[in-house]
C-alpha cells in the first residue's frame, strides 16, 4: 500500500499546478450547493416530491417542470432535490460509522504492537470483499432500511480508514514527543487522545471525503439495485431504476437523476484531492 | 530460486490465514440476521413446521461452534451449500453463471488498461499541456459516473439508437460463442470505462515519479531514443504502483459487475447474487461472496509474485 499512497501524491500536486486550487473551490462550491438544496428542499424544490399529476406524465423539461416529469406526473426537479437528501443522510452517516470504527482499530494496530498482525489481517480479509457485494450481504442479513444500509456501507468503509489511521500512528509512535510522553509515565489513553488523534485529523479528514464520495456512489448501487433504502422518499438511484421503463420516450428520466450523482460525487473527489494537497505530505506518504 | 521460494511459502501462509478469516467473516455476515433466518427466509406465511424443517436443513439448529466446524468442513470439500430456491447446490448455480462474469471481468480490464496505459504514459510525458489538462479533468469526471448509469446511455445510444448491439441479454448455451460475446460489448465499455480513470491517473503518477530520476536522465544522456527511454527505462520501473492498481481494479470490477449485469440482463454471479439477496436465499449469498473473495485473495497473492518478476529488489 506504501507504493501506492506514494504515488498519489505526485497526481494530487500535478493537479494543483494544473488547476490552482481551483479545481478544489469548484467541488466546494458544488457541495456548498447540493447541501443546501438539501437542507433547504422544502423551500427549494417547487413541487412536493411525491405530488401526482396523471395528466402532466411525461413531460420533457420546461420551464414549469426544469426537469421533466416522471411516469406519475411528478416533478423530476423537486425529487432529485429531495432525494439529495437521503444520499447525504447515508454517506454523512457512513463516513460517521466508518471513521468511528476505522479510527479504533488503526489507532490500535498502529500503537499497540500485539494488535497489529491480528487486526491488520482482519482488514486485510474484509478487504478482500468488493465493497457492494459486501455492503449488500450486510444488507441482505440485516434487512433492507435507512439504518442497516448506513451501518452495512460503514462496516465495508472502515477498513479503507483504518488503513491509513494506522499507517499514520505507526509513524507517530516513534516520533520523539510520543516517546518522551511514554516515558513521563503519562496514561495511554491521554496520548491517544492528546497526541496521537489530534496528529491524525488531517489524513483522517482527507480519507473521510473519498468515503463519503464512494458511499454516495454505493449508495446509489444499492437504490437501483432495488435493495437499498426503502423510504416513500425518492433515491438518485431509484429514480433511475424506475425511469429506466421509459428512457426511449423519456430520456430526462435517465439524465438528470444520473447527472445528481455525478456532480454530487465529483465534488467530493475534487474536495478531497485539494485537501490531500494541504495536509502535511509525510503523514499521508505513510498511508 | 531459493529466494524466490521462500518469498512464495511466506506469502503462501499470509494467503491462508486471511482465506480463513474470509471464511470466518462470510460465516458471522450471515449469522447476524435478527431473528431466525428461515423464518425470514420463508417469509410471513410459512407455518413453524416449515421453518423448523429448514432450519434442519440449514443445520441452523446445531450449536454455533458445530455449524462453523461443518461449515468449514463443506468448503474444504467444496460444498457451498444449497440454494433454497433454485434447489440446486450453490456450487452449481455460481458454475452456470461464471462465463459472463469471467468474460465481462475479463473484456473490462482488458479495456481499462488499453485506454489507461497509454494514455497515462503519454498524460505524464507530456505533462501541463493541453492534452494533459483534458486527461486528468477526464479521469476526475470518470470516476464520479456510476458504471450502470453509463450502461444505461451506452444501451440508449449503441442499442436502442443505432441497433449495434443488444440491449440486454446473454443468450443460451446453444447460442454460438461469438455472439455470446457481442452481448458483453456494451457493458464490458461501461465497466472498462469508468475503471480506466484510477488506473490513468496512477500510470501518469508513477510515471511522473520516474521520469524525473537520473537513471532516466542517463539513459537519455547515452543518446538512447524517447521511445525507448519512456518504455524500456521509465515504464519498467513504474511497473509496480500500475500493477497493484491493476489488481485492485478486478475487486472494483467484480463489483460494478454486480450492478452492470442487473443493467444488461446478464445471467451472470452478480445476477445471481442481487436475485438472491432480494430472495433472501442465503446460500448463495454466502457462497457467492466466499468465492469471490477468494478470487480476489488469489489475485492479490498473484500480484506479488509478479513484483519479484518485474523487481529483482523486491524483498517478500
Amino acid at each position: 500500500m506504501t507504493t501506492m499512497a506514494s504515488v498519489s501524491m505526485p497526481f494530487a500536486s500535478g493537479l494543483r499546478r494544473l488547476f490552482g486550487n481551483r479545481a478544489m473551490l469548484f467541488g466546494a462550491i458544488i457541495l456548498a450547493i447540493v447541501i443546501l438544496a438539501a437542507l433547504l428542499a422544502p423551500w427549494v424544490a417547487p413541487y412536493a416530491p411525491n405530488k401526482l399529476s396523471i395528466i402532466n406524465k411525461l413531460k420533457p423539461p420546461s420551464m414549469t417542470n426544469f426537469f421533466g416529469t416522471d411516469e406519475f406526473g411528478r416533478d423530476i426537479f423537486s425529487r432529485a432535490i429531495f432525494a439529495g437528501r437521503i444520499s447525504l443522510l447515508v454517506s454523512l452517516g457512513v463516513v460517521v460509522i466508518s471513521t468511528v470504527l476505522g479510527v479504533i482499530l488503526g489507532v490500535a494496530a498502529g500503537f499497540f504492537r500485539s494488535l497489529d498482525a491480528p487486526i491488520s489481517r482482519l482488514l486485510d480479509a474484509m478487504m478482500s470483499f468488493p465493497d457492494i457485494l459486501l455492503a449488500i450481504a450486510l444488507v441482505a442479513a440485516l434487512g433492507p432500511s435507512l439504518t442497516t444500509v448506513i451501518l452495512a456501507l460503514g462496516i465495508t468503509y472502515a477498513p479503507r480508514l483504518a488503513r491509513i489511521v494506522r499507517g499514520s500512528t505507526l509513524v507517530l509512535r516513534e516520533l520523539p514527543y510520543i516517546e518522551a510522553a511514554v516515558a513521563m509515565g503519562l496514561p495511554t489513553w491521554q496520548i491517544l487522545a492528546r497526541h496521537v488523534l489530534l496528529n491524525l485529523a488531517s489524513p483522517i479528514l482527507v480519507q473521510a471525503t473519498f468515503v463519503f464520495a464512494s458511499a454516495m456512489l454505493a449508495e446509489a448501487s444499492l437504490s437501483f439495485l432495488g435493495v437499498g433504502v426503502s423510504t416513500d422518499m425518492p433515491t438518485w438511484g431509484t429514480m433511475l431504476a424506475s425511469g429506466r421503463e421509459y428512457m426511449n420516450n423519456a430520456p430526462w428520466l435517465m439524465v438528470f437523476p444520473g447527472l445528481a450523482i455525478v456532480f454530487s460525487v465529483l465534488s467530493l473527489q475534487l474536495l478531497g484531492d485539494g485537501l490531500r494537497d494541504l495536509v502535511d505530505p509525510r503523514l499521508a506518504k505513510e498511508s | 530460486m531459493a529466494r524466490i521460494a521462500q518469498a512464495l511459502l511466506k506469502r503462501l501462509g499470509g494467503m491462508a490465514i486471511v482465506l480463513a478469516l474470509v471464511v470466518t467473516v462470510v460465516f458471522i455476515i450471515v449469522r447476524v440476521t435478527p431473528g431466525d433466518p428461515a423464518a425470514v427466509m420463508l417469509g410471513s406465511d410459512a407455518t413453524p413446521a416449515d421453518i423448523a424443517q429448514l432450519r434442519e436443513k440449514m443445520g441452523l439448529d446445531a450449536p454455533l461452534l458445530l455449524q462453523y466446524g461443518q461449515f468449514v468442513l463443506g468448503i474444504v470439500q467444496g460444498d457451498l451449500g444449497q440454494s433454497i430456491f433454485l434447489n440446486q447446490p450453490v456450487t452449481t448455480a455460481l458454475a452456470a453463471r461464471a462465463e459472463p462474469t469471467f468474460f465481462l471481468t475479463l473484456f473490462s480490464i482488458l479495456i481499462a488498461v488499453a485506454i489507461a496505459l497509454p494514455v497515462g504514459i503519454l498524460s505524464a510525458v507530456k505533462r501541463g499541456t493541453i492534452f494533459d489538462q483534458i486527461v486528468v479533468t477526464l479521469t476526475m469526471v470518470a470516476a464520479s459516473v456510476p458504471s450502470f448509469w453509463l450502461g444505461l446511455i451506452l444501451i440508449q445510444v449503441f442499442a436502442v439508437g443505432q441497433g449495434w448491439f443488444p440491449a440486454s441479454g446473454y443468450g443460451g448455451p446453444e447460442t454460438p460463442f461469438l455472439e455470446r460475446l457481442h452481448h458483453l460489448v456494451l457493458p464490458a465499455v461501461a465497466l472498462g470505462v469508468v475503471n480506466s480513470a484510477l488506473i490513468t491517473r496512477f500510470t501518469r503518477a508513477a510515471m511522473l515519479d520516474v521520469l524525473g530520476d537520473d537513471y532516466v536522465r542517463t539513459a537519455r544522456a547515452k543518446g538512447a531514443g524517447e521511445g525507448r527511454v519512456i518504455l524500456k527505462h521509465a515504464l519498467k520501473n513504474a511497473m509496480i504502483p500500475i500493477i497493484t492498481v491493476i489488481g485492485l481494479s478486478i475487486a472494483m470490477l467484480v463489483a460494478g459487475a454486480v450492478v452492470t449485469e442487473t443493467v444488461f440482463g446478464l445471467p451472470g454471479v452478480g445476477n445471481l447474487v442481487v436475485s438472491a439477496v432480494l430472495r433472501r436465499d442465503y446460500p448463495v449469498i454466502q457462497g457467492a461472496l466466499l468465492v469471490v473473495a477468494a478470487i480476489y485473495v488469489l489475485i492479490n497473492f498473484i500480484v506479488d509474485m509478479l513484483y519479484i518478476l518485474v523487481d529483482p529488489r523486491v524483498r517478500l
